[in-house]
């Protein structure tokens, strides 16, 4: 007797919400890398045959010694920090405030009444386009920075604890209530884990707008930071740290995301469904 | 509304009363002064067509809803199985069982809720891991887990394919003879309401307009010929034609 098998089985069951990109196979995954990596050594060999001029764009090679050199002696470190604790008391006060106004609006008919229709209307300025109003405001000092920051972060974060709140399905709500869940208890339970994913997304982006912000915040009259280092250097025509600049702000927003990626699948198992067991 | 529980119990008195019970929704009157009594440990099936009002009544029955008119009391405790699951997705089986659940032997109580159901391994496993009979015996177990006088079922089979349900309805008979708990089964199945319930209420225009006991025994089966005569009775007072 001979066995047949009517249908495949599958490698991998699908769940209901794909979370995880399917994975590429590695060698098409070392594919990808060619282009990047042929930009740059023509990059390279363009500066290095004079093709480029130095002061317009420096080898990368050249570019890395720069960073070396700064990071060695000092220089990098410290303005990256001055960076660093900028975009940090930006996003903490811009976040925390959106955050608890997000909340009152979504999940206060009150909240939603008084919150919502200024915010709505705030969203449509360009929150760059302020630093004039802002620079007569506060002045051109730290301040300018870190509220720059923080107005930059608000938006995306306020948005997505609102939709987070109200995209809640009811029926949830109801059922923690036959388990005899106070309001309290409910937040807990239902509502603060189910806008999780909401309020993961709102972070991811205000931490794009927050390093945004930064660029255009150092460029006023900054003492430190890495815009600073860049503003400086373009006076001196040092193209190599004005590229430098650029990697660094580059890297920053890489290394933020890719963090806050690893903190969200560790908190949102549950969404991995069947993967996560 | 007066939708209260009452804490104190005694073997006489009824485990629901509910009086007058009226719901509109604008100026469509759904339920029109309902009276219900369950007495303790009585099963007891609420038939309607749809959009009768029966799943209105038992979210009247079980607190949910604040809009409500007239009176309905639970005395003692009562639990609600949905029909939809309605897990938590981010909490593992068992802490869903177990939410809100307070007293001592949580984890021992949960287990042996799971256990009762037959999904004492997967008290690990995700909602989403789960297939829609799992996930709706898991409701069972949450409801169970709380040992309630009073278990206000809404359909809690119906989007089940025909197969599982039969295997739910066999679930819910042993663990009613278990328990012994008094149970509202709102559903639309007229098998379903004479293979489980002690009287059978036929909802309609807004009024328990029929009420029927079901004195088949305890060991039914739909081949015995007074369970066929029953069945008749009732679709033809549910305006279904039968020949």
């Amino acid at each position: 007797m001979s066995r047949t098998t009517l249908v495949e089985a599958p490698d991998e069951v699908s769940v209901a919400t794909p979370v995880v990109p399917r994975r590429q196979r590695p060698a098409r995954r070392w594919w990808r890398l060619v282009s990047p990596a042929a930009l740059v050594l023509g990059w390279e060999l363009a500066a290095r045959t004079g093709l480029l001029a130095a002061e317009k764009l420096p080898a990368p090679s050249d570019v890395l010694v720069t960073g070396w050199r700064l990071s060695r002696d000092g220089t990098l470190g410290i303005h990256l920090l001055d960076s660093l604790t900028r975009a940090g008391a930006g996003l903490l006060i811009g976040g925390l405030l959106a955050l608890a106004l997000g909340t009152a609006a979504g999940l206060l008919r009150l909240g939603d009444d008084l919150v919502d229709p200024p915010v709505q209307m705030a969203r449509m300025l360009p929150h760059l386009g302020l630093v004039p109003l802002l620079i007569i405001w506060v002045g051109i000092g730290e301040s300018l920075k870190i509220s720059l920051v923080a107005l930059g972060a608000f938006f995306p974060i306020y948005f997505n604890t609102y939709a987070g709140i109200r995209d809640i399905d009811e029926r949830l709500v109801e059922a923690a209530r036959t388990c005899g869940l106070g309001q309290a208890a409910r937040l807990r339970h239902v509502v603060l884990p189910g806008a999780l994913p909401s309020l993961f997304l709102g972070l991811r982006l205000a931490i794009g707008a927050a390093w945004l912000s930064l660029v255009v915040g150092e460029q006023v009259n900054a003492q430190t930071g890495i815009g600073f280092l860049m503003m400086e250097a373009r006076e001196f025509s040092q193209t190599d740290v004005v590229v430098l600049g650029l990697l660094v702000y580059a890297l920053l927003g890489l290394i933020s995301d890719l963090a806050l990626r690893v903190v969200e699948r560790r908190m949102l198992t549950w969404r991995r469904g069947l993967r996560a067991t | 509304m007066a939708s209260r529980t009452a804490g104190h119990l005694s073997a006489t008195e009824p485990v629901l009363t509910a009086h007058a019970v009226h719901r509109a929704f604008g100026p469509t009157v759904v339920l029109a002064g309902v009276d219900l009594t369950i007495a303790r440990g009585e099963v007891v099936a609420l038939l309607g067509g749809s959009g009768s009002g029966k799943s209105t009544l038992l979210r009247i029955l079980a607190g949910l809803d604040g809009e409500a008119g007239g009176s309905s009391v639970v005395h003692g405790t009562a639990a609600v199985v949905f029909q939809e699951h309605r897990l938590l997705p981010w909490k593992r089986v068992a802490e869903n069982v177990g939410l809100g659940l307070s007293g001592a032997d949580g984890p021992g109580r949960i287990r042996r809720a799971l256990a009762e159901v037959g999904l004492a391994e997967r008290h690990r496993a995700w909602p989403a891991e789960l297939s829609g009979g799992q996930a709706q015996r898991v409701a069972v177990a949450r409801a169970l887990v709380r040992e309630p006088d009073l278990l206000l079922l809404d359909e809690p089979f119906g989007a089940l394919d025909a197969l599982t349900r039969l295997r739910m309805q066999i679930l819910l008979r042993r663990l009613r003879a278990e328990h012994g708990f008094a149970a509202l089964l709102v559903t639309h199945d007229v098998e379903e309401a004479l293979l489980l319930a002690d009287r059978v209420l036929l909802l309609d225009g807004g009024r328990i307009a029929a009420e029927l006991p079901v004195d088949l025994g305890p060991t039914r089966t739909p081949d015995d010929p007074a369970f066929g005569a029953l069945r008749r009775h009732l679709l033809d007072r549910l305006g279904v034609p039968t020949t």
